[in-house]
């Protein structure tokens, strides 16, 4: 967990500027079939973005809940406002191989 | 002998595969001693029965490395009907549109429609990402079961499309699912063993490469109720380039896209388009054609580039 921690709090400073231009919340980037920052720790009540940057559409399915995103074509994003606390794991939808995870607390 | 026995018939509708080279450079299995020669393009299809594939079309794509894939695809149907002897019909491998669009639906139809071919079509993943993954069924799902699969016979050859888009699995492999493999069995149960039998599936049914979901999970039990033919010719897309394998009497293919061309296992970083030389790009781009060159005999498969 404190590894976890470690790198929720890297990739938020990592994250910052990115965040500051796209408006609310951390921003993850989906380049070449992977997600990244792949884990992502959040405070409860965070917005996170995350915008496709690949020739090939993909979408976001986090894995037990109802959270679905469109396909999103070459630079679409998709955001989605995380309130309860937890670890969400998500894959991409057209291409399930592709992993990533948000932690809210 | 008789025309059921797989031990003895094999032989009869022996596969021939044929990879691509201009004309086109040809690799028989016979008696299990693989023989290469090179054909031109008209011998394959110069007597009996010929159908053509095309394939991950992907109407409505749009970036650098081909903005036209209108185009391109237009080049490649041009090419299935200039053909010394038109194909009976056409087979689309899936991902007709990039992104299930009405629009690009609606150019696929015009554009299908206007070759004056049958066309028989299967989903790919880009197909079905609209209206809750209804898309596809809403214009190539009529007289077909669950998500679009179906089967016909032309020419002694029984024809099995497969759907293995929907509800793909976490490891990312494509997926055929129970309701459509007790489909395929009961398809098959009852058929003689000397029916050549080719099924055409988006996502290959072997494992091309995992990491990339270039494979279907659960294929092999497809392949299962496949084996005791003496004939299965298996075509697929997705993958945007040629391969091929066999095993026993199963003769594995994937056909070129007429978009864009994706890069190779082992070399690229990952599945996605590959960039290639300007004026290059059509080399790259094709459409298989396969034929039934004498009753009884191998089937053909021939890949030719729209260039080069």
């Amino acid at each position: 967990m404190r590894t976890l921690t470690r790198l929720g709090v890297m990739a938020a400073c990592l994250l910052a500027p990115l965040a500051a231009r796209s408006g609310d919340g951390p921003a993850i980037g989906i380049d070449n079939f992977t997600f990244a920052p792949g884990t992502l720790t959040i405070a409860p009540g965070t917005e996170v973005t995350w915008t496709n940057h690949d020739d090939i559409p993909h979408s976001i399915v986090v894995t037990g809940t109802s959270i679905r995103s469109k396909a999103l074509d070459t630079d679409q994003t998709f955001a989605w406002r995380f309130d309860q606390a937890g670890t969400f794991t998500y894959i991409c939808g057209l291409h399930p191989q592709m992993h990533g995870q948000i932690v809210v607390k | 002998m008789t025309p059921d026995d797989p031990t003895t018939t094999p032989r009869r509708n022996f596969l021939k595969c044929m990879t691509w080279a201009g004309s086109a450079m040809v690799w028989t299995v016979a008696g299990g001693i693989p023989r290469a020669h090179i054909v031109g393009q008209a011998e394959a299809a110069a007597t009996g029965f010929t159908f053509a594939q095309v394939s991950d079309s992907h109407l409505g794509f749009d970036k650098p490395v081909n903005t036209d894939v209108t185009g391109t695809f237009q080049a490649a149907l041009t090419q299935v009907t200039g053909a010394a002897v038109k194909p009976s019909f056409l087979i689309h491998t899936g991902d007709i549109t990039h992104l299930s669009k009405p629009a690009q639906f609606d150019d696929a139809a015009r554009l299908l429609g206007a070759t004056g071919l049958d066309v028989h079509t299967v989903p790919g993943e880009h197909d079905i990402l609209e209206d809750d993954r209804k898309s596809y069924l809403n214009h190539y799902g009529k007289g077909t079961r669950g998500d679009g699969w179906y089967s016909f016979d032309q020419q002694g050859i029984h024809f099995i499309g497969l759907v293995n888009v929907v509800n793909l699995q976490g490891n990312g492999l494509g997926d055929l699912g129970p309701e459509q493999l007790e489909w395929l069995e009961r398809d098959l149960k009852g058929r003689s063993a000397s029916t050549p039998i080719v099924v055409f599936a988006h996502v290959p049914l072997w494992i091309v490469n995992q990491d990339w979901g270039w494979g279907t999970s659960d294929g092999a039990q497809a392949l299962g109720y496949l084996k005791r033919f003496g004939s299965v010719t298996v075509l697929n897309g997705h993958i945007h380039q040629v391969m091929q394998k066999v095993e026993g009497h199963v003769a594995f293919h994937t056909a070129r896209s007429t978009a864009f061309p994706q890069g190779v296992p082992g070399v690229a970083k990952g599945p996605g388009p590959m960039m290639v030389p300007a004026g290059a790009l059509r080399t790259y781009l094709g459409t298989t054609k396969v034929s039934l060159v004498t009753p009884g005999a191998p089937l053909a498969i021939v890949d030719t580039p729209l260039m080069g």
